[in-house]
């Protein structure tokens, strides 16, 4: 099954973990693991086999067998190698000193060209305050020039289009003399979507760059590609030579190995993501999250950093005032609900921590849940929110009812509510609460 | 197993009328032929060397080696190439194998058996039969119902109404509303930005009231994890239940043949939501092999049930799981 052999993968590494050497056998059958967890995650296999490879060499260094905790360090080989073939640092776009900044984009059908211009433009608006053009230059697919209309003029951008008559070397010549013209910032060039073996259209992609000059070609690519991605970069590469890349729907369950096959092959950077429908959800690509990602270890640092951007430090302050108090009551728990809501949808968050990935399988995380705790809370009075002990049969009735739940759910609720006031004085007094045992709990 | 369309849909009573001679059929089925061979010589020179060599020397190790990654490049995933040399690994011991040719044919056979799977053609008994297609943002649905529905009324005779139900996509109702006109057939949209549920129920109520043989709906691209896209996908099915018990009679899951192994996660959860019944593999025109559908009809025995090989009309075509089996080796 497709996630058994990263689940393996974790498991071999977490038995390495906990022992105290580690035997040539060892590295061997991690190997096998890092290996197998690879290619399930798409790397390409040739990529795989370099890898691995590196990864035994210098896995078997003198200075690993017989260390304190070689475990610790093979997964840190691991990591650390991934991160350093992925490109280390987060990459930017190169801009123009003299405006406009053109960038072409290009890729297979279906990757997600028209959506990631609508995003970039979004993106370098906010980011920068550019002012933005899109160029319609995808003439073939039906309706595809009414797609960028409508995703152009949401970012905030102007699109540039003349229909499908024209030929769309000329389109985007003549978008680029008029965003020199109307002085824009940066002008985007979304271009149709074409197989990397159609010559006639990547002759014409050629033709595109040479007629706009482009400072920055972007590669698009879906992250759900398989073996595939290597050739489709390559062709590219050979044809538009290519800057960067964009990563787009990682914002599915895919591991997205295309990313380090990209990467691999080409050497180009990946500089940005593309996680979701809406168009602010494109960021710029952290090559090391990535690699966190394809071996299926969680995305700590995404978590931590989304939880710094939409947490108050104040309110920080005032939970753990609270808490040492040891009066965290039922109003704080539904603030902290809240705040995790804030954070996005709750399986999403849950992808990101580390080895809770295997726990949740096959639980639906139902959003609603949360209304319906809501609304439990809401209906009981402010004393008994402070102090759910005072909630006994008759009240409990009474909050059942108005809150359209049954004394079950209250129980439940106060259950619940009780554990988490728990892990909160562990996780005060400096203790990190076991995930693991936590999400069996919460089944 | 279907190799035409007149072998793929099953319809009722005497066969639709042979539009064209039988030396033009040929004809054509040997461009298609053709043209498969042309997209896959393209990744030939890379995998001759890893497999194609090896498959004629002896039996040995490497042999086994390079067969492995020879169907992992295809993107047929560890599990199921695993299973599949080891297989033919017990074979080869059992000297029931031996190398080159033989090797190469049992391997076909092999590939063919797993994808093989199920009924692979698709029903019209049903007036109106009601197709769903669903799937991943950008993997061809609505590219895929355009050219099914031509098929269905220039070559099959069939009356034909498209349901726009991608509401979400910008673009997505006109794109298809084009498909339509290409096709000369009938086309339902609500109101921008509709209920999917409600262009569906207005879609198959129209087919009934115009006595229309099929009704295919369009749903918008949705990422498998979404769980609440996916519960709306779930709806638009209930609604057509809710219309015709039966309905939809088929459901058919667009899988990119570029997909690599989320291909099983997407069949996985959209077969828990909506009960696929069948797979269009799309975008076969390119050095991508779609092996991720043999994974698939392995694991989940779902069966292909058409394919896409390029953009034009004629490039949609029924599966035939030994031509495929042969491609992804070749």
């Amino acid at each position: 099954m497709f996630d058994s052999l990263a689940e393996k993968l974790q498991a071999t590494l977490a038995d390495v973990r906990g022992r105290g050497t580690l035997t040539e056998d060892d590295v061997s059958a991690t190997i096998r693991e890092i290996r197998l967890a690879l290619l399930e995650a798409d790397v390409n296999f040739k990529v795989v086999k370099s890898f691995t490879n590196e990864v035994k060499e210098r896995a078997l260094g003198a200075d690993i067998i017989g260390q304190l905790n070689p475990g610790q360090q093979v997964v840190k080989i691991v990591s650390d190698q991934l991160t350093e073939l992925m490109g280390g640092a987060a990459h930017e776009l190169s801009f123009s000193p003299r405006p406009p900044t053109v960038v072409v984009m290009a890729g297979l059908q279906g990757s997600g060209k028209t959506t990631a211009t609508g995003k970039l433009a979004r993106y370098l608006r906010e980011q920068y305050g550019s002012s933005v053009a899109v160029a319609a230059c995808d003439v073939y697919r039906p309706a595809a020039v009414e797609q960028l209309v409508k995703v152009g003029s949401q970012a905030g951008a102007e699109v540039y289009q003349q229909g499908t008559d024209r030929n769309p070397v000329q389109i985007a010549k003549w978008a680029r003399e008029r965003a020199v013209a109307e002085g824009k910032d940066v002008l985007i060039v979304d271009t149709s979507g074409r197989l990397h073996v159609d010559q006639e259209l990547m002759a014409e992609l050629a033709q595109i760059k040479d007629a706009v000059k482009p400072h920055d070609v972007l590669l698009v690519v879906d992250a759900m590609t398989g073996q595939d991605a290597v050739n489709v970069a390559e062709q590219f590469a050979k044809v538009v030579d290519f800057d960067g890349v964009v990563m787009t729907k990682l914002d599915g369950d895919a591991r997205g190995g295309a990313a380090l096959s990209v990467k691999a092959i080409t050497g180009k950077p990946i500089l940005f993501a593309s996680t979701g429908e809406k168009l602010d959800q494109f960021e710029r690509f952290h090559p090391d999250r990535m690699a966190q990602r394809i071996l299926g270890m969680g995305d700590v640092m995404t978590l931590i950093e989304k939880a710094e951007a939409s947490y108050d430090e104040q309110q920080a302050a005032e939970l753990e005032r609270k808490l040492r108090k040891q009066d965290f009551g039922l109003d704080d728990f539904l603030e902290q609900m809240r705040q995790v809501r804030r954070l996005g949808p709750l399986q999403s968050l849950l992808g990101m921590l580390p080895g809770v990935g295997k726990e949740l399988r096959g639980v639906k995380v139902d959003e609603r849940e949360f209304d319906r705790l809501q609304a439990i809370i809401l209906s009981m009075t402010p004393q008994e929110r402070r102090h759910p002990e005072l909630i006994k049969g008759s009240r409990r009735l009474r909050i059942a009812r108005g809150s359209g739940t049954n004394v079950q759910a209250v129980k439940q609720l106060i259950k619940q509510f009780e554990q988490v006031r728990k892990i909160m004085r562990q996780v005060s007094q400096g203790r990190m609460p076991d995930l693991g045992a936590l999400m069996r709990q919460a089944r | 197993m279907a190799r035409d369309w007149r072998d793929l849909f099953i319809v009722d009573g005497a066969p639709p009328p042979e539009q064209e001679a039988a030396p033009a059929t040929e004809q054509r089925r040997g461009g298609r032929l053709r043209r498969l061979r042309e997209s896959l010589r393209k990744t030939r020179q890379v995998l001759q060397s890893e497999i194609q060599a090896t498959l004629f020397e002896d039996l040995n190790d490497e042999t086994w080696e390079r067969l492995e990654e020879a169907l992992i490049y295809a993107d047929v995933g560890a599990r199921t190439t695993a299973q599949v040399v080891e297989q033919l690994e017990r074979e080869a011991r059992e000297n029931q194998l031996s190398g080159g040719q033989a090797l190469s044919d049992r391997l076909v056979e092999l590939l063919a058996e797993i994808a093989d799977t199920g009924d692979d053609r698709i029903e019209l008994l049903a007036k109106p039969t009601v197709i769903l297609v669903a799937g991943v943002n950008g993997t061809g649905k609505t590219t895929t119902i355009g050219k099914l529905a031509w098929h269905l009324s220039r070559e099959l005779n069939r009356s034909v109404v498209l349901g726009a139900g991608d509401t979400f996509r910008a673009a997505g109702v006109e794109q298809l509303e084009l498909w339509a006109g290409r096709a000369g057939v009938g086309f339902v949209k609500g109101p921008p930005e509709a209920d999917p549920g409600s262009v569906a129920y207005d879609a198959v109520t129209a087919a009934r009231r115009d006595g229309a043989d099929v009704v295919i709906i369009d749903t918008a691209g949705r990422l498998h994890t979404q769980d609440d896209l996916m519960a709306e996908l779930g709806k638009v099915r209930r609604v057509i239940a809710k219309l015709i018990p039966e309905a939809p009679h088929e459901t058919l899951l667009t899988i990119d043949a570029t997909t690599g192994q989320n291909g099983l996660r997407q069949a996985r959860l959209f077969s828990e939501t909506v009960e696929v019944t069948g797979l269009a593999l799309t975008k076969l025109d390119g050095t991508a092999k779609g092996g991720i559908a043999l994974a698939i009809a392995h694991e989940l025995g779902i069966p292909v049930k058409l394919i896409g090989m390029g953009e034009q009309l004629e490039d949609l075509r029924p599966f035939d799981a030994r031509e495929f089996a042969r491609a992804l080796i070749t």
